[in-house]
């Protein structure tokens, strides 16, 4: 059990070091890393350089917004297989629906509800 | 008056931003982003592990922690923790889902003021937006180059 969250807690520290790295070397902007880090993890998960991670780091991996790329290609490629090309537009937001939705939703009432900061 | 404050050119803005980013030793950078990171997707797997133990389908338990996670960075951003925390954090805040939340809601509270279509409603999806479009693009040229060999098999 120790093991296992110790594992989650060094990949994704891992990963997101890596996003450290980048916004202090590179000046890119939290947008720009985010983008990276999502279309990252769909390439990488497309090549089977991911999973690995996922399989190793659980948590770790799919946590961090790169996570988020695994599970578009994984959803994708698994939708192809089954029902061939409409697979191809349905399979990645099919498997990230539950995560899209609930962003929309909780955003929308967090926004609500939140006060605007004085500048 | 105010305002007097506040005009820099963008060179001078983008010096002064150095002058100040400089400082930020780099390792420290470091070692906070891979603490807080780590800790956010040690929360994700104790939700996973729990709803697991709950007798959930892994696959589910997944989601759930997914879906808690986004709770949790809008709550925190309503509240302005989020973005406290995210000045020790920094990548640590910004890489995990809970910083895909975050960007989601930081702008739509901004914007608020101007309405609920063309201020909230068109401002959550502004850095949310194009991680949606690039992922969902990715994803569909993956698809397509899939189907393409599973044609040529």
């Amino acid at each position: 059990m120790i093991i296992e969250y110790l594992k989650v807690f060094i990949t994704g520290g891992i990963i997101c070091s890596i996003g450290q790295i980048l916004i202090d070397k590179t000046k890119l902007t939290p947008a720009r890393i985010l983008v990276i880090f999502v279309t990252l993890g769909v390439i990488f998960t497309a090549i089977g350089v991911y999973k690995p991670l996922v399989d190793y780091g659980k948590a770790g991996a799919t946590v961090p917004i790169s996570g988020f790329g695994y599970a578009l290609a994984n959803g994708v490629i698994e939708e192809v297989k089954d029902k061939g090309f409409i697979g191809i537009f349905t399979g990645g937001v099919k498997a990230t629906s539950a995560g899209i939705a609930a962003a929309i939703a909780f955003g929308y009432l967090a926004a609500l509800f939140a006060k605007p900061k004085i500048k | 008056m105010e305002n007097d404050k506040i005009k820099m050119t963008v060179k001078e803005y983008s010096e002064y931003v150095e002058s100040k980013s400089a400082k930020s030793p780099i390792i420290k950078n470091i070692f906070l982003a891979f603490i807080s990171g780590g800790l956010i997707c040690v929360i994700g797997q104790i939700i996973t592990n729990l709803c697991i133990n709950y007798g959930i389908e892994s696959k589910d338990a997944i989601i759930i922690s997914t879906i808690s996670l986004i709770f949790l960075g809008a709550f925190l951003t309503a509240v302005n923790l989020y973005s406290k925390i995210g000045k020790y954090a920094g990548a640590g805040s910004v890489v995990p889902i809970t910083g895909f939340s975050n960007s989601i809601v930081a702008p739509a509270i901004e914007y608020k003021s101007e309405g609920f279509v063309l201020g909230l409603g068109a401002n959550m999806f502004k850095i949310a937006g194009p991680v949606l479009v690039y992922g969902i693009l990715t994803s569909v040229i993956v698809g397509f180059v899939y189907w393409l060999m599973l044609l040529v098999r």
